[in-house]
């Protein structure tokens, strides 16, 4: 739980997380969108604090949803979208240029309001994954209020490490990319169990009696 | 600022030092403060990404970059080292935003919290605080020019800040 390595068994248990919980994520957000969207194979690794920055870029700016759950397994969600996407969606959920901007200069700054609604379908998304989640373990998760910036990538997602930062310089990334087949949209999910919460997991979906003596 | 002069770059939970020319920088502060230390004298200064209040709090090894209680003091042994005189030293801090209004409650104030620890330290150890852009909502990425210790502060929105 605490080592400096993922077995085989934990990173392709953390994988088929990612992979089921980001398949529902990519199913709703291509319903909302009316299009398909396919799921690149999720990855699950130990990163680095250091590596954070090469990830998601040093002050790379995103329209950034994060969301924490609590309940038998706790940690963060976030749904990195680039501007350029964000406002794609913004047009194709609701066909109104005056809500998702008129032109391409003001994908620099988005409303309240485009927020606000971005943030409605980050909620959507991220309950998508976690309900998916919650069903293939038979493990509680309850998400709580999800936040919404248009800032830096890396600000937001060390919001996620802060409870790994307690323990050492690494934590467990689960990281799954989308994009439509127009290349219209395109985003990220990213999972960060608590640190305490992997045995959970792990328990849950047999890792241990198969994988790793104790 | 100039990506051709000599950048030194500071990761998460890391802290770096030296002399001029050259600079500092790290990028994506959020809840985290960058602390920038100078010493206009012997032109030499250090950087801090901070990320957590208090080393006491840490349930495994200490990096000693990743803390407020840690990192001020290793930064000023590091810039001692390279011959700096602490009552010359200065301090400006960036960072220490609360982005989500709703995250945890521990989540919640880190920033704040981060910043208060910050202050303490630096009160404690006799370093003044000559600059503050602290912190609001915005991730901040910061570069301190050795040169001149000048401390560039730039948001999501807008142009660097001159600290």
């Amino acid at each position: 739980m605490f080592d400096d390595h993922l077995t085989h068994w934990e990173e392709d248990v953390l994988k088929e997380i990612g992979n089921i919980g980001a398949a529902h994520a990519a199913t709703s957000l291509s319903r909302l969108l009316g299009e398909r969207i396919d799921m690149e194979v999720p990855s699950a690794r130990l990163l680095d604090f250091s590596e954070i920055a090469e990830e998601v870029g040093e002050d790379h700016l995103y329209v950034a949803t994060f969301l924490e759950f609590g309940g038998d397994v706790k940690g963060s969600f976030v749904w990195l979208t680039e501007p350029f996407s964000a406002r794609q969606l913004l047009w194709a959920l609701f066909q109104d240029r005056t809500l998702s901007g008129s032109d391409e200069e003001s994908s620099n700054a988005f409303s309240e309001l485009e927020l606000s609604a971005l943030q409605e379908i980050g909620n959507i998304l991220a309950g998508s994954y976690l309900s998916a989640l919650a069903d293939l373990t038979g493990l509680s998760l309850y998400p709580r209020v999800p936040g919404i910036v248009f800032d830096m990538g890396m600000a937001v997602v060390t919001y996620g490490l802060l409870e790994a930062g307690h323990y050492g310089e690494h934590a467990v990334v689960i990281d799954a990319h989308l994009t439509s087949r127009d290349a219209r949209y395109g985003g990220r999910f990213f999972l960060l169990p608590d640190p305490h919460s992997f045995r959970v997991l792990y328990h849950a979906l047999g890792v241990y009696a198969n994988g790793r003596d104790e | 600022m100039d990506v051709m002069s000599d950048v030194i770059k500071v990761g998460i939970a890391d802290l770096a030092s030296a002399r001029h020319p050259g600079r500092l920088r790290t990028a994506g502060l959020g809840s985290c403060v960058g602390v920038a230390l100078y010493d206009r004298r012997k032109k030499i200064g250090g950087l801090a990404h901070i990320m957590l209040p208090d080393s006491r709090q840490a349930r495994g090894p200490i990096k000693l970059a990743k803390y407020a209680d840690t990192a001020i003091p290793e930064l000023v042994r590091q810039m001692e080292a390279l011959g700096a005189l602490r009552h010359d030293v200065v301090a400006k801090l960036a960072g220490g935003a609360q982005m989500f209004e709703h995250v945890s409650s521990d989540a919640l104030k880190i920033g704040e919290r981060n910043v208060e620890a910050v202050r303490a330290v630096l009160h404690l150890i006799g370093i003044p605080i000559v600059a503050e852009a602290v912190g609001g909502r915005v991730g901040r990425t910061v570069e301190l020019d050795l040169e001149d210790g000048m401390y560039y502060v730039r948001t999501a929105q807008s142009e660097a800040q001159k600290l």
